[in-house]
């Protein structure tokens, strides 16, 4: 049903903006997990037939994507007792102009891509990398941890609507380790964020420095 | 190879080497105006020495006779792979002039193996010399000895020096002369005679071979003596085979011809010591490079 | 059934040391039994599958897997077999030498690690050398080139130790950089990772060319040719000695094999390949040689000569590739036959040769040659034992040295009597060339044998020496009577080689036979006739006047210890005639007054390429490169930046070009 797939995917998209202008970090955490949910239904919705499979991995990262890690989130917030985000590094008008920008460009780029006929025409590669570059765009331009880590998620989802074109190709194990492997980042992220936070009394990345020489 | 081949090739290394050492120490005494030792001395040199007793020293291990023994053997056996005449060789089979470099070789580590038991500051001395300048005088009898492999197409020392070897000769004979004289200045190096080393000297600081020898006594040192003399034999022999371009057809004309060869090349180095001094150490790098080089000229101009 | 064979020796030797480290509740002597049986084992495995081969019967397993690049293969061929056999005995020989050298009761911490390194090291090896697929080759390759740094810095306390291990792993991990290189270039040239020769006129030369070139450069960091051999001595003077003697014997064997294989893959090889080994052989058997005689530390001395070796093999391998080249079959076999025998020859002596280094050094505490002296008479079993060591090393009947160095000699021989033509000017060159190395290497060792073991000894340490335990003892005299044997009866190794040879040529091997016949009857005369000679000459001895005194040296009166002939001055007129390349750096008092207080005189032999040519190199790109620290802000946001940059300029790449 591709039309109910677009109707999801755009809304995906949507959630993209939203969580650029915004800068009430519970209401950040919230667009993330309904993305997260939307992906787990545009995963069934795209592939009803495959079976019991299909399935069982949209309702995992429904309840993952769309429950645990946004409560995770939520109580590493509440731990650190931040509400807002601060101005990020550039402004959250430009923000949302570029995401704007990044949107057009994958979807004009998306068509000189070497795709499987079926995918061509639908909305799948260009939302997934506009996902992506959104989420690049939260984890470059914000300053406190936890955004970041919300562009992480944007980011992963990016890369799981990609992976709605290869459902049959990959095998469920492997599907079932990505999941796995976000939540066990996102577990140990919310352990940093306390650890920088009792460290500098701030959630701002700007005082890791030490990566250098 | 007959009964008669077999003989000759045998007793002659056997019995004639001190002969050679005998003559050179005559040669020199006669240019020096004396009258000089009998020409048989060696032989009664060496009877008496294996006649006496040993004194070891407590530093010596069993090392200290194996030098004599290995050394001994060593030169005996290489001199059986060069031939006596046109006969070939006891010890013959395709490559053997590697075998009569290598034999030599091993005689040479167990001498200075042995030299170094004794913990003597002369000894150790004379060994680290004769490692040093022997070690600049393999390339230079490698390259005299390429010479006649390129020019006789093999590798045994009885064909290269066999029945073509007059054929050689007008080959390539500017080649095979730089060959016979970097020849015989590796002899010299090899045999410790002037302009490397006096063999007559006691001084400490201009001896190599004797200075190496210096503990030994009794038996072991007639071992000595006699191994160095069965050396130059060896040595000698495959000069004179190679500069006598002769047709030869039975055992006592080889027998012959050899020998006179020897006791030619015998009074040679008798002249030689007496006509010059002994080189400054420092000098003796450059002439064994030197005698290097001209053979290495004698290879360039047959393969260019 | 051989590769299966050779599979279980694979898995009992990585085995080896994960077993002895469960069991060390036990107790550190068990574990440390434990881990010898499993590679005592091991290597009666892996000596069944190689002699399973060498009869004929060596054969393939294919193991399907959904990787990229097709199916596994393994397969233990004659050429694989022949480097098994020295891999499996030196293996076996220092495993049970590391019983009592580096007991686990000694070396609580280290002794662990070492024996898992040293398991996984072999179990590398081996996979290395039945790999018939890229993947797995790389897998062996690497599991070996990483088991060894742990291996070799073992005792990882002491700083020069680390330092050492860490220019093994940049160098091995250059060596790998260009072994991948090299196999994505096969997949190109020939479709398929698996190791078999390419068909004829398929690959177009300049790829081949290619291939060759990181070949070389590849297997030839491993193996130690010059100008890449400068992790060499340090890694070995830092490892333990049963792990240098590893190191020596059989993991620079592996790179010869590469390149053996990969030469064996590629028929139509242009002349530069055999011309350029050939050199480079020429180069590493000389300079090896020449830094061996100027070094202090027996073990740097030691790994020195290793490189000399390589180049002699490298000779060998050079001459059989310009042999195949002009299509000259005699001349190839008796070349290749000689390198590879030499291969066998090596690693029997120079693990026997670091053994006995070790059990001196174990028993004095000395290092340095020029401390040492008089060992012999307090260690007389491994004097021996070090003593037939130097002789083979130096190529000297009666040992098996020599057998291997006069195959090439012949090989070399033969292209001087038969050919002309510019091609074979440098196998002329070759033949006093490597009579120069063997006169050097006779007298280095002429003067290591002297220095350590006999005379007087000139430290208090080396004067409280003891003989070795019977652990260390019974390793060295296996390999010795090895050494012995395929010296006195080179029959016995002369099907393997011909196996080998036919593997690699497709040639007939027979004209090996005639000379290595020969040379047996030569070196058991040579024996014969000195044992005879000794018997006699003892005999008289014993039946006429014997004294002992102390040494005469010409009436000097009261000679002392400190004056003997020590290795630094043994050395020196050598060392001066080659100070072109060797470059001394001598550190001399500086005499300022009339009547001058004590001072101290020092000389030191840097390496080379290290000292003048890498080190300055490295520094120099150092300093290049600080100019692009300003990109390493510390800001995590500019990294992240930075990730999205090139994931854009990727993105619109590969727009641009689809």
């Amino acid at each position: 049903m591709i039309e109910l797939l677009d109707l999801v995917l755009v809304a995906v998209l949507l959630q993209n903006f939203l969580m650029l202008g915004t800068s009430r970090l519970r209401a950040a955490i919230q667009f993330a997990g309904i993305q997260g949910v939307l992906v787990g239904a545009a995963l069934y919705i795209a592939h009803a037939d495959a079976g019991l499979r299909v399935l069982a991995l949209a309702i995992a990262t429904v309840i993952l994507k769309g429950l645990v890690i946004p409560s995770i989130l939520l109580r590493a917030m509440r731990n650190v007792s931040i509400r807002r985000e601060i101005e990020p590094f550039i402004g959250f008008t430009t923000s949302l102009i570029l995401g704007a920008l990044a949107t057009g460009v994958s979807l004009v780029f998306s068509r000189s891509l070497p795709l499987l006929d079926e995918h061509l025409e639908a909305l799948i590669v260009p939302a997934s990398f506009a996902t992506v570059l959104t989420g690049f765009l939260v984890l470059t331009t914000r300053r406190k941890a936890i955004t970041q880590v919300v562009g992480y998620l944007t980011l992963e989802n990016g890369i799981f609507v990609f992976g709605l074109t290869l459902v049959e190709a990959i095998p469920f194990l492997v599907e079932i380790g990505v999941l796995l492997d976000l939540f066990v980042a996102v577990f140990v992220m919310g352990i940093i964020m306390d650890h920088i936070s009792r460290e500098f009394s701030s959630l701002s990345t700007e005082h890791l420095t030490s990566l250098r020489e | 190879m007959s009964f008669v081949d077999v003989a000759a090739a045998l007793l002659v290394p056997a019995l004639f080497p001190p002969l050679m050492l005998g003559v050179i120490t005559r040669t020199k005494a006669r240019l020096s105006g004396r009258r000089g030792a009998p020409l048989l001395q060696p032989y009664f040199d060496l009877a008496r020495l294996l006649r006496k007793g040993i004194v070891r020293s407590r530093t010596t291990t069993w090392v200290f006779f194996a030098g004599p023994v290995v050394g001994l053997v060593t030169a005996f056996l290489a001199a059986l792979v060069v031939p006596l005449g046109a006969r070939g060789s006891l010890v013959e089979f395709s490559g053997d002039l590697i075998a009569f470099a290598y034999l030599l070789a091993l005689g040479r580590f167990f001498t200075i193996a042995a030299a170094l038991d004794t913990g003597s500051a002369f000894e150790g001395m004379g060994a680290a010399r004769e490692a040093a300048f022997s070690c600049l005088a393999e390339p230079a009898a490698f390259f005299a000895l390429l010479v006649l492999v390129k020019l006789s197409g093999s590798f045994s020392l009885a064909e290269m020096l066999g029945p073509g070897l007059p054929g050689l000769w007008t080959l390539g004979s500017p080649s095979l002369g730089l060959a016979a004289v970097s020849l015989f200045v590796v002899l010299l190096a090899e045999n410790c005679r002037i302009p490397f080393d006096d063999p007559n000297t006691h001084l400490e600081l201009t001896m190599i071979h004797e200075v190496m020898v210096l503990d030994h006594s009794g038996p072991p040192l007639a071992l000595i003596l006699y191994g160095s003399a069965v050396k130059l034999f060896a040595y000698g022999l495959l000069l004179v085979r190679m500069v006598t371009p002769f047709e030869l057809e039975t055992t006592a004309e080889g027998v012959a011809v050899s020998v006179a060869g020897l006791l030619l090349l015998s009074i040679l180095i008798g002249v030689v010591e007496s006509v010059m001094a002994r080189l400054r150490l420092l000098r003796v790098p450059s002439l064994l490079v030197g005698a290097g080089l001209l053979s290495a000229f004698g290879v360039m101009l047959l393969v260019g | 059934m051989t590769t299966a064979l050779a599979l279980a020796a694979i898995a009992c030797l990585a085995a080896s040391g994960l077993a002895a480290a469960g069991a060390r509740g036990r107790g550190p002597a068990c574990a440390d039994r434990i881990g010898a049986v499993l590679v005592a084992a091991g290597a009666g495995l892996g000596a069944l599958s190689a002699c399973l081969a060498l009869a004929g019967r060596g054969d393939q397993l294919v193991v399907q897997t959904s990787l990229p690049g097709g199916a596994l293969v393994f397969g233990v061929d004659a050429l694989s077999a022949l480097f098994l056999l020295p891999v499996v005995a030196v293996t076996l020989a220092c495993s049970i030498y590391s019983l009592a050298y580096f007991r686990a009761s000694d070396h609580p911490r280290e002794a662990g690690r070492l024996r898992i390194a040293y398991g996984l090291t072999s179990a590398g090896l081996l996979l290395v050398l039945v790999a018939r697929h890229g993947l797995v080759f790389l897998a062996g390759w690497e599991l070996m080139a990483i088991a060894a740094f742990f291996a070799v810095t073992a005792e990882d306390r002491d700083p020069d130790v680390r330092e050492a291990g860490f220019l093994y792993l940049v160098c091995t991990r250059a060596s790998t950089l260009c072994l991948l290189a090299l196999f994505a270039l096969f997949w190109i040239a020939t479709g398929s990772l698996e190791l078999v020769a390419a068909p004829l006129g398929r690959i177009p030369l300049s790829l081949q060319s290619a291939i060759f070139a990181l070949a070389l450069a590849g297997f030839g960091l491993k193996a130690g040719l010059v100008p890449l051999h400068i992790w060499l001595p340090p890694a070995h003077a830092a490892a333990p000695t049963h792990v240098s003697a590893l190191l020596s014997g059989v993991l620079i064997k592996a790179g010869i094999y590469g390149l053996v294989r990969v030469v064996s893959l590629l028929p139509e090889a242009p002349l530069w390949w055999g011309e350029s080994m050939l050199g480079v052989g020429i180069l590493s058997a000389v300079l090896g040689v020449a830094f061996a005689l100027a070094q202090h530390d027996v073990k740097r001395l030691l790994a020195y000569h290793s490189i000399e070796n390589i180049g002699i093999i490298a000779i060998g391998l050079g001459l059989a590739l310009v042999a195949r080249s002009l299509s000259r079959p005699e001349i190839a076999v008796l070349a290749l036959a000689g390198a590879l025998l030499h291969v066998v020859n090596h690693a029997l002596f120079k693990s026997l040769l670091f053994l006995a280094a070790g059990a001196v050094v174990q028993a004095t505490g000395i290092r340095s040659v020029d401390s040492l002296g008089g060992v012999a008479k307090a260690m007389p079993v491994t004097a021996f034992c070090f003593l037939a060591g130097a002789v083979a090393i130096v190529g000297l009947p009666p040992l098996n040295g020599f057998i291997s160095e006069f195959l090439i000699y012949t090989g070399l021989l033969r292209s001087v009597a038969f050919e002309t033509g510019r091609a074979w000017l440098l196998a002329v060159l070759a033949v006093p060339a490597l009579s120069l190395t063997g006169g050097l290497a006779l007298a280095c060792f002429a003067k290591v044998v002297g220095a350590v073991f006999l005379g007087e000894p000139r430290s208090a340490t080396a004067r409280a020496a003891r003989e070795a335990p019977a652990a260390m003892l019974g390793a060295m005299g296996a390999l010795a009577g090895l050494c012995a044997a395929i010296g006195l009866v080179p029959s016995l190794i002369v099907p393997a080689l011909t196996a080998a040879c036919a593997t690699v040529l497709s040639l007939p091997a027979d004209v090996i036979r005639a000379p290595v016949a020969a040379l047996s009857l030569l070196n058991l005369g040579v024996l014969a006739l000195c044992a005879l000679v000794g018997v006699a000459l003892g005999l008289r001895l014993l039946r006429g006047p014997r004294g002992a005194a102390g040494t005469w040296d010409c009436g000097y009166a009261a000679p002392g210890r400190r004056m003997q002939y020590s290795a630094s001055s043994f050395g020196e007129l050598l060392v001066r005639a080659f100070e072109f390349a060797l470059r001394p750096r001598v550190d001399a008092p500086r005499l300022a007054a009339v009547f001058p207080g004590p001072a101290s005189f020092h000389s030191d032999v840097p390496d080379l390429m290290l000292d003048r040519v890498v080190s300055p190199a490295s520094r120099a790109l150092a300093r290049g490169l600080n100019h692009l620290r300003a990109l390493q802000q510390g800001s995590i946001h500019a990294y992240l930046l930075y990730v999205w940059i090139a994931l854009v300029a990727l993105l619109v790449a590969t727009g641009a070009s689809g």
